[in-house]
């Protein structure tokens, strides 16, 4: 187990430093000139130069990665070309708005899938599953900023109920997290719906059940542990897709989190905020995982056993 | 000669608060209170020597203060450190002497060397600066810029509460160089101590105090009590970060928002504009600002000049004004129409397909070309460009649309091989200050035509280049006019002779502000400040 979980941290590690290569190539293969762009409308091609010296964009490519790397292993991310501030920084002044929506977001939806999964297996094929399903489908399907906006037209611009936008007071992450909650929790309805059929067909149930246990009983205590396992996967998957910034719905409300300044940086191709951006989201997604792996043999006893 | 900067200011007053009309129950300013401004956009660097873009350029200039500024809403210059300044009969030496009350919000009082500091350290490559090209006509600023010193020689600081200008050749425009933001006075010992975090935590001695900056969410700023200057209307306002232009626009309307920084999106703009309730939060006008098509006089088929007169003919104006909802004004020269030096006599190039085609058969086209359209991606643009290419495509001409990210058009363009035509739109040309002289040297001089430039045209005619410099070296006031002719013939001798440029159109700007919110439309889009900080008031 010890020996897995080791061999997955050095994955991770490679992973990242994979991811560092392929942005910094890219990136800088993109046709816009940072140097240029510092320098400003008045630069000549002197002063235009003298930045891309200052930048340390002059050095040969082999020589600019190592110079990233040594100092990722600092902790130094660079300096953003636009905002001029520590690109570290920036996205540290992004995590508190980041986690708060994530976990109100997976709290949302989690509690959401489970009690409409469990209503739909239980009710199999009735109406309860059938309206389930419809609207579980409708949520998969739905564009994040259709939803995003319907919320914020209807319980922020007309009815009042909740701020328009911003961050800072509980009533702010009410429409966040119920949309990014409500399009999860589709996924999760129907996760939990077929994993609890799986589940509910096995004759250690038909048994629980014969000896006269109530059927909450039943489907809480001997279904659903059984059928979690699934929904821990994807709960470490959210975790880190989530901490990677949800960029339409941080940009609609207005809230602060990573992927707002990911969307900006992407838009003033404002290299090194996208670099540290990608780097922090990739190392959240890899740990989200690790997370998930690490959860699961607590769950299940089987697991723990390999 | 001793320039008397009170006569031309009381006469340039008076023409323009003639000109300006001013509605005779216009209210008076209202002492107190605080608003909300919002921006989508993360507020980039407040350091006066790097901030250049429509969100920090209002906040920088009402933070700090420079020599000379510019009276509310208008183009004319007034003291402002300095208290009097003087100007030598060759117009190479400029004196002023700095007004004693003015101090930094750390206590400290603003002295001479402040003011060369400040300067040199715009000028300076190490601080990486958008700025240090304005200072071009002082005496060793290219030595500074060039790495081979490290002050500039042509400011001197005689006393704490002197400074001295040498300048290289006349330079009409000094004061409003001296009056762009880059020039404003910050306290060394505060600037050394900060270093590169200067822009986030800045210290100047101008109306407003920073107090408080929440990355991505805000920005606090507060009256400065003891300003040298009269004080602001406004205790402070609140710059609220990450808000989407359109919900800002619903805030605004709830009344929780004041002043809608980003404009109003397309789709909510005819609405309020027909709306009795919402119109007055409208402010809607015309500014320094031409968007145009830049044609790459050295590429073939377009360094033939009947080519690029046929693009010219070829666009229709009137239906990509209809397509932003009549948000500009048709374009007929460089200049737009509130520039000193528009020439109202020339009409430009009329919309005329029969005429292009011609002018490209006898350039031995008949058959057409194909060629690249390059635009940047963000709406209406995209569009724009479509409406382009649908216009050349009239004439036989098939352009292929590149739309992309704002940094990779301006590389595209400032790229001899790779541009051919540029529409400029949504980075159009504004002027930094309100000098024609500001729309030729780089967008259409020889200095701009550079790699990483902005003369997309590559566009470099020497004869032009010295009627240019001619005409900069008139400074002294009484040239003025006879300075505005020559820069008006220079304007419509470029687009007659070698048309570099389709001008497209003047956009205007729209910002939208709230019904408490008190003064004239120009304090809310300044010419040369975006939003008067200084001077904007709020009604209750």
């Amino acid at each position: 187990m010890a020996s897995l979980f080791a061999q997955r941290i050095v994955q991770a590690a490679l992973i990242l430093l994979g991811v560092a290569l392929v942005t910094f190539l890219l990136l800088h293969y993109l046709p816009a000139d940072p140097a240029a762009l510092i320098a400003g409308r008045s630069a000549n091609a002197q002063m235009i130069a003298n930045v891309r010296h200052q930048l340390g964009l002059d050095l040969p490519l082999p020589l600019q990665f190592w110079r990233y790397l040594s100092g990722l292993l600092r902790g130094d991310l660079g300096r953003s070309y636009i905002q001029r501030s520590e690109v570290a920084t920036l996205i540290v002044a992004r995590i508190p708005a980041t986690l708060v929506l994530m976990l109100t977001g997976i709290l949302v939806e989690v509690a959401l899938g489970l009690v409409f999964g469990i209503l739909a297996a239980v009710k199999r094929n009735g109406f309860a599953d059938r309206a389930v399903m419809t609207l579980a489908f409708v949520g998969v399907s739905s564009p994040q900023f259709v939803i995003a906006l319907l919320l914020l037209y209807v319980f922020a611009a007309e009815l009042g109920w909740f701020p328009m936008s911003g961050y800072g007071t509980p009533a702010h992450v009410v429409l966040p997290a119920l949309t990014l909650g409500l399009l999860g929790a589709g996924w999760y309805a129907r996760m939990v719906r077929s994993a609890m059929i799986d589940v509910l067909n096995q004759d250690y149930v038909r048994t629980a059940r014969a000896k006269g246990l109530s059927w909450r009983r039943v489907i809480l205590r001997h279904a659903l542990p059984n059928a979690l396992l699934p929904i821990v996967a994807m709960i470490g998957i959210d975790i880190g897709q989530f901490m990677g910034g949800v960029v339409v719905v941080e940009a609609v409300y207005g809230w602060p989190g990573i992927g707002q300044l990911a969307w900006q940086a992407i838009q003033q191709v404002d290299v090194p905020i996208i670099m540290g951006v990608t780097l922090v989201s990739s190392l959240a997604i890899v740990l989200g995982n690790l997370l998930a792996d690490a959860v699961a043999p607590v769950l299940d006893p089987r697991i723990r056993g390999r | 000669m001793t320039k008397r900067w009170l006569k031309a200011t009381t006469a340039a007053l008076a023409i323009a608060s003639s000109l300006a009309g001013l509605p005779a129950h216009a209210d008076t300013p209202v002492q107190g209170g605080t608003i909300v401004v919002t921006y989508k956009d993360d507020m980039a660097t407040l350091d006066p020597a790097i901030g250049y873009d429509w969100q920090n350029w209002s906040m920088i200039n009402g933070l700090f203060s420079r020599l000379v500024d510019y009276t509310f809403g208008t183009t004319d210059i007034v003291p402002s450190l300095a208290k009097s300044w003087t100007i030598s009969p060759d117009g190479l030496v400029y004196t002023f002497k700095l007004d004693p009350n003015a101090k930094f919000t750390n206590g400290r009082k603003v002295v001479a060397a402040d003011v060369k500091f400040s300067i040199e350290r715009a000028v300076n490559p190490k601080t990486q600066g958008p700025g240090g090209g304005f200072y071009h006509s002082i005496v060793g600023q290219d030595k500074l810029a060039d790495g081979s010193a490290t002050t500039i020689s042509g400011i001197e600081t005689p006393d704490d509460t002197t400074v001295k200008f040498t300048l290289s050749q006349p330079d009409a425009t000094f004061l409003n160089v001296l009056a762009l933001n880059f020039s404003s006075a910050v306290p060394k010992e505060v600037v050394e101590a900060e270093g590169a975090d200067f822009g986030k935590k800045p210290v100047g001695s101008g109306a407003f105090k920073l107090t408080e900056w929440v990355p991505g969410q805000r920005l606090v700023f507060e009256r400065n009590k003891d300003y040298f200057r009269d004080r602001p209307n406004l205790d402070g306002f609140r710059v609220e970060i990450g808000q989407e232009p359109l919900v800002a626009i619903l805030r605004l309307q709830k009344g929780e928002v004041d002043i809608a920084g980003d404009g109003i999106p397309p789709a909510k703009y005819l609405e309020m504009k027909n709306s009795a309730d919402a119109k007055d939060m409208i402010v809607d006008r015309a500014q320094f600002e031409t968007s145009y098509i830049t044609i790459n006089t050295t590429k073939k088929p377009f360094d033939d000049v009947r080519v690029r007169q046929a693009l010219n003919m070829a666009v229709n104006k009137d239906r990509i004004v209809r397509l932003i909802n009549g948000r500009a004004t048709p374009a007929s020269q460089v200049l737009p129409p509130l520039m000193p030096g528009y020439d109202k006599a020339y009409q430009g190039y009329a919309y005329d397909v029969a005429k292009a085609k011609q002018l490209l058969t006898e350039a031995g086209l008949k058959d057409g070309f194909t060629t690249t359209l390059y635009a940047m991606n963000t709406d209406p643009n995209p569009r724009i460009a479509q409406a382009i290419q649908q216009d050349l495509a009239a004439v036989g001409i098939k352009a292929e649309i590149k739309a992309l990210a704002q940094p990779e058009v301006i590389a595209a363009g400032g790229n001899k091989d790779q541009s051919e035509l540029t529409w400029s739109g949504g980075m159009g040309w504004i002027a930094d200050f309100p000098d024609p002289s500001d729309f030729y040297g780089p967008i259409l001089g020889c200095g701009g035509a550079v790699t990483g430039g902005w003369n997309w045209s590559w566009y470099c005619d020497k004869g032009f280049e010295e009627r240019g410099t001619k005409a900069d070296a008139m400074s002294k006031p009484d040239q003025k006019d006879e300075r505005l002719k020559v820069w008006a013939q220079i304007f419509t001798d470029i687009q007659t002779q070698a048309a570099p440029w389709v001008p497209v159109f003047n956009e205007r700007r729209v910002v939208a502000k709230s019904k408490r919110m008190g003064g004239p439309d120009e304090i809310y889009i300044d010419p040369t400040r975006v939003i008067d900080y200084e001077a904007i008031y709020a009604k209750q």
